[in-house]
Protein backbone atom coordinates (compact mmCIF):
# COMPACT_ATOMS: atom_id res chain seq x y z
CA UNK A 1 0.00 0.00 0.00
CA UNK A 2 1.38 3.07 -1.18
CA UNK A 3 1.97 5.68 2.03
CA UNK A 4 -0.02 9.24 2.46
CA UNK A 5 1.21 11.39 0.34
CA UNK A 6 1.09 13.43 3.34
CA UNK A 7 3.66 12.39 6.15
CA UNK A 8 1.86 14.66 8.84
CA UNK A 9 0.14 12.36 11.36
CA UNK A 10 -3.04 14.01 11.31
CA UNK A 11 -4.22 16.82 13.69
CA UNK A 12 -3.27 15.36 16.71
CA UNK A 13 -0.52 18.23 18.52
CA UNK A 14 1.14 15.34 20.22
CA UNK A 15 1.65 12.65 17.29
CA UNK A 16 3.08 15.91 15.62
CA UNK A 17 5.79 16.62 18.20
CA UNK A 18 6.79 12.73 19.12
CA UNK A 19 7.24 12.81 15.09
CA UNK A 20 9.25 15.75 14.93
CA UNK A 21 11.30 14.93 18.34
CA UNK A 22 12.45 11.44 16.86
CA UNK A 23 13.64 12.99 13.93
CA UNK A 24 15.27 15.43 16.05
CA UNK A 25 16.76 12.73 18.28
CA UNK A 26 18.05 11.37 14.97
CA UNK A 27 20.02 14.19 13.92
CA UNK A 28 21.19 14.12 17.44
CA UNK A 29 22.28 11.08 17.27
CA UNK A 30 24.12 11.55 14.44
CA UNK A 31 25.84 14.57 15.96
CA UNK A 32 26.65 12.26 19.04
CA UNK A 33 28.50 9.73 16.56
CA UNK A 34 30.19 12.29 15.15
CA UNK A 35 31.71 13.85 17.98
CA UNK A 36 32.58 10.08 19.52
CA UNK A 37 34.51 9.69 16.06
CA UNK A 38 36.31 12.44 16.37
CA UNK A 39 37.18 11.67 19.79
CA UNK A 40 38.27 8.00 19.21
CA UNK A 41 40.01 9.37 16.50
CA UNK A 42 42.14 11.43 18.31
CA UNK A 43 42.81 9.27 21.10
CA UNK A 44 42.64 5.77 19.39
CA UNK A 45 42.71 4.34 23.27
CA UNK A 46 40.16 6.21 24.98
CA UNK A 47 36.87 3.44 24.27
CA UNK A 48 39.55 0.28 23.91
CA UNK A 49 38.72 -1.07 27.37
CA UNK A 50 35.11 -0.69 26.72
CA UNK A 51 35.73 -2.72 23.30
CA UNK A 52 37.90 -5.08 24.58
CA UNK A 53 35.63 -5.78 28.42
CA UNK A 54 32.38 -6.37 25.22
CA UNK A 55 34.58 -8.54 23.83
CA UNK A 56 34.35 -10.59 26.32
CA UNK A 57 30.60 -10.99 25.82
CA UNK A 58 31.01 -13.28 22.89
CA UNK A 59 34.00 -15.29 24.36
CA UNK A 60 31.87 -18.39 24.99
CA UNK A 61 30.40 -18.10 21.27
CA UNK A 62 34.01 -17.17 19.88
CA UNK A 63 35.15 -20.81 21.73
CA UNK A 64 32.31 -22.96 20.64
CA UNK A 65 32.46 -21.45 16.80
CA UNK A 66 36.49 -22.32 17.11
CA UNK A 67 35.92 -25.41 17.07
CA UNK A 68 33.39 -25.48 14.05
CA UNK A 69 36.21 -23.78 11.92
CA UNK A 70 38.49 -26.64 12.68
CA UNK A 71 36.03 -28.99 11.55
CA UNK A 72 35.03 -27.05 8.62
CA UNK A 73 38.89 -26.62 7.07
CA UNK A 74 39.54 -30.28 8.30
CA UNK A 75 37.05 -31.50 5.90
CA UNK A 76 37.85 -29.22 2.65
CA UNK A 77 41.88 -30.01 2.88
CA UNK A 78 40.59 -34.02 3.26
CA UNK A 79 38.78 -33.69 0.14
CA UNK A 80 41.46 -31.47 -1.42
CA UNK A 81 44.34 -34.50 -0.18
CA UNK A 82 41.95 -36.80 -2.28
CA UNK A 83 42.76 -34.91 -5.41
CA UNK A 84 45.93 -34.36 -5.38
CA UNK A 85 47.82 -37.04 -3.36
CA UNK A 86 49.95 -38.38 -6.14
CA UNK A 87 51.53 -35.58 -7.46
CA UNK A 88 52.18 -34.00 -4.01
CA UNK A 89 53.78 -37.38 -2.19
CA UNK A 90 56.43 -37.01 -4.52
CA UNK A 91 57.01 -33.59 -4.21
CA UNK A 92 56.99 -34.10 -0.36
CA UNK A 93 59.32 -37.25 -0.42
CA UNK A 94 61.85 -35.19 -2.65
CA UNK A 95 61.36 -32.02 0.09
CA UNK A 96 61.90 -34.14 3.01
CA UNK A 97 65.07 -35.89 1.69
CA UNK A 98 66.12 -32.28 1.32
CA UNK A 99 65.45 -31.20 4.20
CA UNK A 100 67.09 -34.07 6.48
CA UNK A 101 70.03 -32.84 5.15
CA UNK A 102 69.75 -29.50 5.98
CA UNK A 103 68.05 -30.69 9.45
CA UNK A 104 71.00 -32.02 10.55
CA UNK A 105 73.34 -29.15 8.89
CA UNK A 106 71.10 -27.09 10.96
CA UNK A 107 71.30 -29.07 14.26
CA UNK A 108 75.22 -28.79 13.83
CA UNK A 109 74.93 -24.98 13.47
CA UNK A 110 72.80 -24.65 16.49
CA UNK A 111 75.15 -26.79 18.56
CA UNK A 112 77.90 -24.77 17.71
CA UNK A 113 76.15 -21.33 18.57
CA UNK A 114 75.02 -22.94 22.18
CA UNK A 115 78.84 -23.52 22.49
CA UNK A 116 79.97 -20.21 21.21
CA UNK A 117 77.53 -18.44 23.37
CA UNK A 118 78.70 -20.13 26.16
CA UNK A 119 82.19 -19.68 25.88
CA UNK A 120 81.28 -15.59 25.37
CA UNK A 121 79.06 -15.60 28.64
CA UNK A 122 75.83 -14.86 27.11
CA UNK A 123 72.91 -16.03 28.51
CA UNK A 124 70.26 -16.68 26.59
CA UNK A 125 66.83 -14.79 26.79
CA UNK A 126 63.60 -16.80 27.85
CA UNK A 127 61.38 -16.75 24.97
CA UNK A 128 58.45 -18.84 27.40
CA UNK A 129 55.65 -18.24 25.94
CA UNK A 130 53.28 -16.34 28.51
CA UNK A 131 50.22 -17.66 27.33
CA UNK A 132 48.45 -20.04 24.47
CA UNK A 133 45.05 -19.22 23.50
CA UNK A 134 42.59 -19.50 20.83
CA UNK A 135 41.36 -16.73 18.93
CA UNK A 136 37.80 -15.80 19.50
CA UNK A 137 36.73 -13.18 17.18
CA UNK A 138 37.97 -10.93 14.72
CA UNK A 139 37.04 -7.99 12.74
CA UNK A 140 35.68 -9.81 9.57
CA UNK A 141 33.33 -7.12 8.62
CA UNK A 142 35.72 -3.80 8.76
CA UNK A 143 38.42 -2.60 7.06
CA UNK A 144 40.45 -3.06 9.83
CA UNK A 145 42.20 -6.32 11.18
CA UNK A 146 42.22 -6.98 14.64
CA UNK A 147 41.10 -10.53 16.01
CA UNK A 148 40.52 -11.10 19.68
CA UNK A 149 42.37 -13.99 22.83
CA UNK A 150 40.32 -14.68 25.64
CA UNK A 151 43.21 -13.61 28.00
CA UNK A 152 44.17 -10.89 29.37
CA UNK A 153 46.51 -8.79 32.23
CA UNK A 154 45.00 -11.25 34.62
CA UNK A 155 46.81 -13.65 32.66
CA UNK A 156 49.85 -12.21 32.33
CA UNK A 157 49.70 -10.55 28.87
CA UNK A 158 50.61 -6.70 28.08
CA UNK A 159 49.70 -4.50 25.46
CA UNK A 160 52.56 -4.58 22.69
CA UNK A 161 53.58 -8.71 23.14
CA UNK A 162 53.97 -10.32 20.23
CA UNK A 163 51.61 -13.24 19.12
CA UNK A 164 52.17 -16.15 16.79
CA UNK A 165 51.41 -19.90 15.96
CA UNK A 166 53.80 -22.05 15.17
CA UNK A 167 53.66 -21.01 11.34
CA UNK A 168 54.87 -17.62 12.13
CA UNK A 169 53.86 -14.47 13.10
CA UNK A 170 50.16 -13.16 13.30
CA UNK A 171 50.07 -9.86 15.05
CA UNK A 172 51.06 -8.65 18.43
CA UNK A 173 48.65 -7.43 21.48
CA UNK A 174 47.31 -3.74 20.88
CA UNK A 175 45.38 -3.81 23.95
CA UNK A 176 45.16 -5.84 26.72
CA UNK A 177 42.00 -6.03 28.81
CA UNK A 178 40.99 -7.61 32.08
CA UNK A 179 39.69 -11.21 30.57
CA UNK A 180 40.50 -10.53 26.82
CA UNK A 181 42.96 -8.57 24.82
CA UNK A 182 42.96 -7.50 20.96
CA UNK A 183 45.41 -8.25 18.67
CA UNK A 184 46.28 -6.00 15.42
CA UNK A 185 47.46 -8.41 13.00
CA UNK A 186 50.15 -8.35 10.50
CA UNK A 187 47.61 -7.89 7.72
CA UNK A 188 46.64 -4.68 8.97
CA UNK A 189 47.34 -2.06 7.07
CA UNK A 190 48.91 0.12 9.92
CA UNK A 191 50.98 -3.26 10.98
CA UNK A 192 54.48 -2.72 10.56
CA UNK A 193 57.00 -5.48 10.52
CA UNK A 194 60.68 -5.21 10.11
CA UNK A 195 61.58 -8.45 7.95
CA UNK A 196 64.93 -9.77 6.62
CA UNK A 197 65.24 -12.71 3.81
CA UNK A 198 65.75 -15.92 5.44
CA UNK A 199 68.75 -17.12 3.81
CA UNK A 200 70.84 -13.58 3.99
CA UNK A 201 70.61 -10.33 5.57
CA UNK A 202 67.85 -8.27 3.13
CA UNK A 203 66.51 -5.67 4.86
CA UNK A 204 62.80 -4.93 4.47
CA UNK A 205 59.15 -3.83 6.08
CA UNK A 206 56.41 -5.54 5.37
CA UNK A 207 53.07 -3.63 5.79
CA UNK A 208 49.72 -5.07 5.82
CA UNK A 209 47.54 -4.53 3.23
CA UNK A 210 44.20 -5.56 4.31
CA UNK A 211 43.41 -8.24 2.45
CA UNK A 212 45.53 -10.80 3.76
CA UNK A 213 48.87 -10.46 1.55
CA UNK A 214 51.71 -7.92 3.11
CA UNK A 215 53.83 -5.42 0.83
CA UNK A 216 57.18 -5.65 1.20
CA UNK A 217 59.13 -2.43 1.12
CA UNK A 218 62.99 -2.78 0.63
CA UNK A 219 64.74 -1.02 3.12
CA UNK A 220 67.73 -0.46 0.47
CA UNK A 221 66.26 0.90 -3.04
CA UNK A 222 68.26 -0.68 -6.15
CA UNK A 223 68.52 -3.83 -7.77
CA UNK A 224 65.50 -5.94 -6.30
CA UNK A 225 67.18 -8.69 -5.21
CA UNK A 226 64.13 -10.43 -3.83
CA UNK A 227 62.57 -13.71 -6.02
CA UNK A 228 59.66 -15.16 -6.06
CA UNK A 229 59.34 -18.34 -3.15
CA UNK A 230 61.58 -16.17 -1.29
CA UNK A 231 61.01 -16.09 2.90
CA UNK A 232 61.15 -13.50 4.65
CA UNK A 233 61.62 -13.72 8.93
CA UNK A 234 61.29 -11.05 11.42
CA UNK A 235 64.92 -9.00 11.87
CA UNK A 236 64.39 -8.21 15.48
CA UNK A 237 64.93 -4.72 14.51
CA UNK A 238 63.01 -1.75 16.60
CA UNK A 239 62.70 -4.41 19.51
CA UNK A 240 59.21 -5.37 19.32
CA UNK A 241 59.62 -9.00 17.71
CA UNK A 242 62.16 -11.44 18.08
CA UNK A 243 64.22 -12.52 15.53
CA UNK A 244 63.73 -15.43 12.94
CA UNK A 245 59.59 -15.93 13.40
CA UNK A 246 58.74 -16.29 10.04
CA UNK A 247 56.29 -13.77 8.01
CA UNK A 248 55.83 -14.51 5.02
CA UNK A 249 56.60 -16.09 1.99
CA UNK A 250 57.02 -14.14 -1.57
CA UNK A 251 54.21 -14.19 -4.73
CA UNK A 252 55.17 -11.30 -6.58
CA UNK A 253 57.04 -8.49 -7.54
CA UNK A 254 56.54 -4.92 -7.51
CA UNK A 255 58.53 -2.02 -8.28
CA UNK A 256 59.97 -1.75 -5.08
CA UNK A 257 59.99 -4.48 -3.25
CA UNK A 258 57.30 -7.51 -3.31
CA UNK A 259 53.87 -8.54 -2.50
CA UNK A 260 53.84 -11.41 0.07
CA UNK A 261 51.37 -13.55 1.38
CA UNK A 262 51.60 -14.41 5.30
CA UNK A 263 52.57 -17.45 6.27
CA UNK A 264 50.55 -18.32 9.54
CA UNK A 265 46.83 -16.78 7.77
CA UNK A 266 44.81 -16.50 10.86
CA UNK A 267 41.72 -17.97 9.78
CA UNK A 268 43.98 -21.66 9.26
CA UNK A 269 45.35 -20.80 12.59
CA UNK A 270 43.80 -22.70 16.38
CA UNK A 271 46.21 -21.64 18.41
CA UNK A 272 48.72 -18.79 19.25
CA UNK A 273 51.35 -18.18 21.26
CA UNK A 274 51.71 -15.28 22.87
CA UNK A 275 55.34 -14.36 23.56
CA UNK A 276 56.87 -11.79 25.84
CA UNK A 277 58.21 -8.61 24.48
CA UNK A 278 61.42 -8.71 23.02
CA UNK A 279 64.53 -6.62 24.55
CA UNK A 280 66.77 -6.61 22.20
CA UNK A 281 66.91 -2.84 21.81
CA UNK A 282 67.87 -0.69 24.18
CA UNK A 283 64.86 1.10 25.03
CA UNK A 284 62.85 -0.92 26.44
CA UNK A 285 65.04 -2.73 28.74
CA UNK A 286 64.30 -2.48 31.85
CA UNK A 287 68.09 -2.90 33.94
CA UNK A 288 71.06 -1.63 32.37
CA UNK A 289 73.48 -4.50 34.04
CA UNK A 290 71.17 -6.92 31.76
CA UNK A 291 71.91 -5.61 28.84
CA UNK A 292 75.11 -7.42 27.83
CA UNK A 293 72.45 -10.76 27.73
CA UNK A 294 70.12 -9.15 25.31
CA UNK A 295 72.19 -9.87 22.01
CA UNK A 296 70.44 -9.76 19.27
CA UNK A 297 69.95 -13.82 18.42
CA UNK A 298 71.99 -15.11 15.95
CA UNK A 299 70.18 -18.65 14.99
CA UNK A 300 72.09 -19.09 11.62
CA UNK A 301 70.50 -22.10 11.01
CA UNK A 302 66.81 -21.81 12.54
CA UNK A 303 65.03 -19.89 9.50
CA UNK A 304 62.96 -21.82 7.71
CA UNK A 305 64.57 -23.53 4.61
CA UNK A 306 63.32 -21.17 1.67
CA UNK B 1 -14.87 -38.56 17.70
CA UNK B 2 -10.41 -39.19 17.77
CA UNK B 3 -8.83 -37.07 15.53
CA UNK B 4 -5.14 -37.82 13.53
CA UNK B 5 -2.48 -36.72 15.85
CA UNK B 6 -1.62 -33.71 13.59
CA UNK B 7 -5.23 -31.77 14.15
CA UNK B 8 -4.50 -32.78 17.49
CA UNK B 9 -1.71 -31.35 17.65
CA UNK B 10 -2.58 -27.82 15.94
CA UNK B 11 -5.99 -27.92 17.90
CA UNK B 12 -3.66 -27.93 21.43
CA UNK B 13 -1.79 -25.10 19.85
CA UNK B 14 -4.67 -22.80 18.83
CA UNK B 15 -6.68 -23.63 22.25
CA UNK B 16 -3.21 -22.30 24.00
CA UNK B 17 -3.40 -18.94 21.62
CA UNK B 18 -6.82 -18.34 23.24
CA UNK B 19 -6.89 -15.58 25.81
CA UNK B 20 -3.49 -15.21 25.19
CA UNK B 21 -1.27 -12.07 24.18
CA UNK B 22 1.85 -11.48 22.91
CA UNK B 23 4.25 -10.47 25.36
CA UNK B 24 5.32 -6.90 25.27
CA UNK B 25 9.04 -6.73 26.60
CA UNK B 26 9.02 -9.43 23.19
CA UNK B 27 7.32 -7.82 20.91
CA UNK B 28 9.57 -4.31 21.72
CA UNK B 29 12.78 -5.75 22.31
CA UNK B 30 13.33 -8.79 20.14
CA UNK B 31 14.17 -6.71 16.81
CA UNK B 32 16.56 -4.81 19.31
CA UNK B 33 18.37 -8.35 20.43
CA UNK B 34 17.94 -9.57 17.07
CA UNK B 35 20.03 -6.54 15.48
CA UNK B 36 23.15 -6.57 18.55
CA UNK B 37 23.05 -10.24 17.94
CA UNK B 38 23.71 -9.91 14.39
CA UNK B 39 26.95 -7.34 15.35
CA UNK B 40 27.93 -9.79 17.46
CA UNK B 41 27.65 -12.81 14.76
CA UNK B 42 29.57 -11.22 12.17
CA UNK B 43 32.93 -11.17 14.56
CA UNK B 44 32.81 -14.77 15.92
CA UNK B 45 32.03 -16.62 12.64
CA UNK B 46 35.12 -16.63 11.11
CA UNK B 47 38.65 -15.15 12.05
CA UNK B 48 38.73 -13.71 8.52
CA UNK B 49 42.40 -11.96 7.34
CA UNK B 50 40.46 -9.90 4.59
CA UNK B 51 36.75 -8.12 4.55
CA UNK B 52 34.40 -10.29 3.94
CA UNK B 53 31.57 -10.57 6.23
CA UNK B 54 28.84 -9.04 5.88
CA UNK B 55 28.05 -6.27 8.39
CA UNK B 56 25.17 -8.32 9.30
CA UNK B 57 23.94 -5.96 12.66
CA UNK B 58 23.74 -3.20 9.85
CA UNK B 59 21.91 -5.38 7.23
CA UNK B 60 19.31 -6.52 10.24
CA UNK B 61 19.07 -3.03 10.98
CA UNK B 62 18.12 -1.97 7.35
CA UNK B 63 15.95 -4.73 7.37
CA UNK B 64 13.68 -4.12 10.30
CA UNK B 65 13.43 -0.18 9.32
CA UNK B 66 12.11 -1.59 6.06
CA UNK B 67 9.74 -4.41 6.96
CA UNK B 68 8.55 -2.28 9.71
CA UNK B 69 9.19 1.12 9.21
CA UNK B 70 8.32 3.00 12.89
CA UNK B 71 8.65 -0.10 14.97
CA UNK B 72 12.31 1.24 15.75
CA UNK B 73 12.32 4.65 16.54
CA UNK B 74 14.36 6.98 13.93
CA UNK B 75 17.07 7.64 16.96
CA UNK B 76 17.68 3.66 17.41
CA UNK B 77 20.96 4.05 15.53
CA UNK B 78 22.27 5.60 18.27
CA UNK B 79 22.40 3.05 20.84
CA UNK B 80 22.52 -0.25 18.38
CA UNK B 81 25.26 1.58 16.66
CA UNK B 82 27.37 2.45 20.32
CA UNK B 83 26.99 -1.74 20.53
CA UNK B 84 28.15 -2.10 16.93
CA UNK B 85 31.40 -0.51 17.60
CA UNK B 86 31.98 -2.16 20.44
CA UNK B 87 32.52 -5.39 18.32
CA UNK B 88 33.37 -4.35 14.62
CA UNK B 89 36.80 -2.95 14.76
CA UNK B 90 35.73 0.45 13.60
CA UNK B 91 36.73 3.90 15.00
CA UNK B 92 34.53 4.43 17.63
CA UNK B 93 31.68 6.12 16.81
CA UNK B 94 31.44 5.60 13.38
CA UNK B 95 28.28 2.95 13.29
CA UNK B 96 26.32 5.35 15.36
CA UNK B 97 27.41 8.29 12.85
CA UNK B 98 26.62 6.29 9.92
CA UNK B 99 23.50 4.03 11.59
CA UNK B 100 22.26 7.30 12.39
CA UNK B 101 22.51 9.01 9.03
CA UNK B 102 21.19 5.79 7.20
CA UNK B 103 17.74 5.57 9.19
CA UNK B 104 17.09 8.94 8.11
CA UNK B 105 18.37 8.65 4.68
CA UNK B 106 16.14 5.27 4.56
CA UNK B 107 12.75 7.37 5.67
CA UNK B 108 13.36 10.25 3.22
CA UNK B 109 14.15 7.90 0.32
CA UNK B 110 10.51 6.07 1.64
CA UNK B 111 8.71 9.24 1.34
CA UNK B 112 9.52 9.95 -2.56
CA UNK B 113 9.24 6.23 -3.60
CA UNK B 114 5.41 5.51 -2.26
CA UNK B 115 5.01 2.10 -3.99
CA UNK B 116 7.62 -0.35 -3.44
CA UNK B 117 7.92 -3.91 -3.75
CA UNK B 118 11.20 -6.58 -2.73
CA UNK B 119 12.78 -5.62 -5.73
CA UNK B 120 13.05 -1.75 -5.17
CA UNK B 121 13.75 -2.21 -1.55
CA UNK B 122 16.54 -4.71 -2.25
CA UNK B 123 17.67 -2.00 -4.76
CA UNK B 124 17.46 0.24 -1.92
CA UNK B 125 19.27 -2.01 0.63
CA UNK B 126 21.90 -2.69 -1.72
CA UNK B 127 23.02 1.01 -2.48
CA UNK B 128 22.49 1.83 1.22
CA UNK B 129 25.29 -1.33 1.82
CA UNK B 130 27.27 -0.72 -0.20
CA UNK B 131 27.57 3.32 0.37
CA UNK B 132 28.07 2.15 4.37
CA UNK B 133 30.91 -0.65 3.64
CA UNK B 134 33.04 2.52 1.51
CA UNK B 135 31.89 5.12 4.24
CA UNK B 136 33.60 2.84 6.95
CA UNK B 137 36.51 1.87 5.31
CA UNK B 138 36.86 6.04 4.71
CA UNK B 139 36.44 6.21 8.08
CA UNK B 140 39.30 4.00 9.31
CA UNK B 141 41.55 5.35 6.92
CA UNK B 142 40.81 8.91 8.20
CA UNK B 143 42.12 7.43 11.13
CA UNK B 144 45.53 6.21 10.24
CA UNK B 145 44.82 2.89 8.33
CA UNK B 146 45.41 3.02 4.59
CA UNK B 147 43.21 0.27 2.80
CA UNK B 148 42.35 0.51 -1.12
CA UNK B 149 38.84 0.57 -1.90
CA UNK B 150 39.20 -2.84 -4.24
CA UNK B 151 39.30 -4.93 -1.22
CA UNK B 152 35.45 -4.31 -0.34
CA UNK B 153 34.17 -5.91 -4.01
CA UNK B 154 34.00 -8.99 -2.60
CA UNK B 155 32.10 -7.95 0.83
CA UNK B 156 30.23 -5.30 -1.21
CA UNK B 157 28.67 -8.60 -3.43
CA UNK B 158 27.84 -10.69 -0.30
CA UNK B 159 26.22 -8.25 1.72
CA UNK B 160 24.17 -7.40 -1.42
CA UNK B 161 23.30 -11.26 -2.04
CA UNK B 162 22.51 -12.02 1.75
CA UNK B 163 20.26 -8.94 2.48
CA UNK B 164 17.18 -11.21 1.29
CA UNK B 165 18.25 -13.71 3.50
CA UNK B 166 18.20 -11.42 6.45
CA UNK B 167 15.35 -10.11 5.52
CA UNK B 168 13.38 -13.50 5.48
CA UNK B 169 14.95 -14.26 8.94
CA UNK B 170 13.91 -10.54 10.20
CA UNK B 171 10.79 -11.58 8.80
CA UNK B 172 10.43 -14.95 10.61
CA UNK B 173 11.09 -12.86 13.53
CA UNK B 174 8.87 -10.47 13.23
CA UNK B 175 6.41 -13.50 13.52
CA UNK B 176 7.71 -14.82 16.27
CA UNK B 177 7.70 -11.30 17.84
CA UNK B 178 3.63 -11.23 18.10
CA UNK B 179 3.24 -14.97 19.17
CA UNK B 180 0.50 -14.69 22.22
CA UNK B 181 2.27 -16.60 25.26
CA UNK B 182 1.28 -13.92 28.03
CA UNK B 183 -2.25 -14.91 29.30
CA UNK B 184 -4.80 -11.71 29.48
CA UNK B 185 -6.94 -11.09 32.43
Amino acid sequence: MAPPANRRPGYSRRAQYSSFFGYLAGVLGALIGAALLILSIRNPDFFSGAQTAATQAVEPAGAATAGTRKAGRSVLSVIEGYLFAGSRYDKINRELAKARSELAESQAVRAENRRLKKLLGIVESGHEPVAVARLTSSSAASSRRFATIGLGRNDGVRDGMPVRSNLGIVGRILHAGAGSSRILLVTDTQSLVPVRRARDDVAAFAQGRGDGTLQIRLIDLGVNPLKKGDVLVTSGAGGLYRTGIPVAVVTELTADGASARILSDPAATDYVIVEPISRTSGSSAPAVPQASGEQPRADDGAGPAP
Amino acid sequence: MILPPRIRARNRMLRQRINRAPSPIIAVGLPWLSIILGSMLSTVLVIASAPIMPPLGFLTFLAWRQLRPGLLPIWAGLPLGLVDDLYSGQPFGSAVLLWSVAAIALDVIEERVPWRYFFTEWLVAAAMAATYIVACLAIANLASASTPVLILVPQIIASILVYPLVCRLVALIDQLRLVPIVEVG
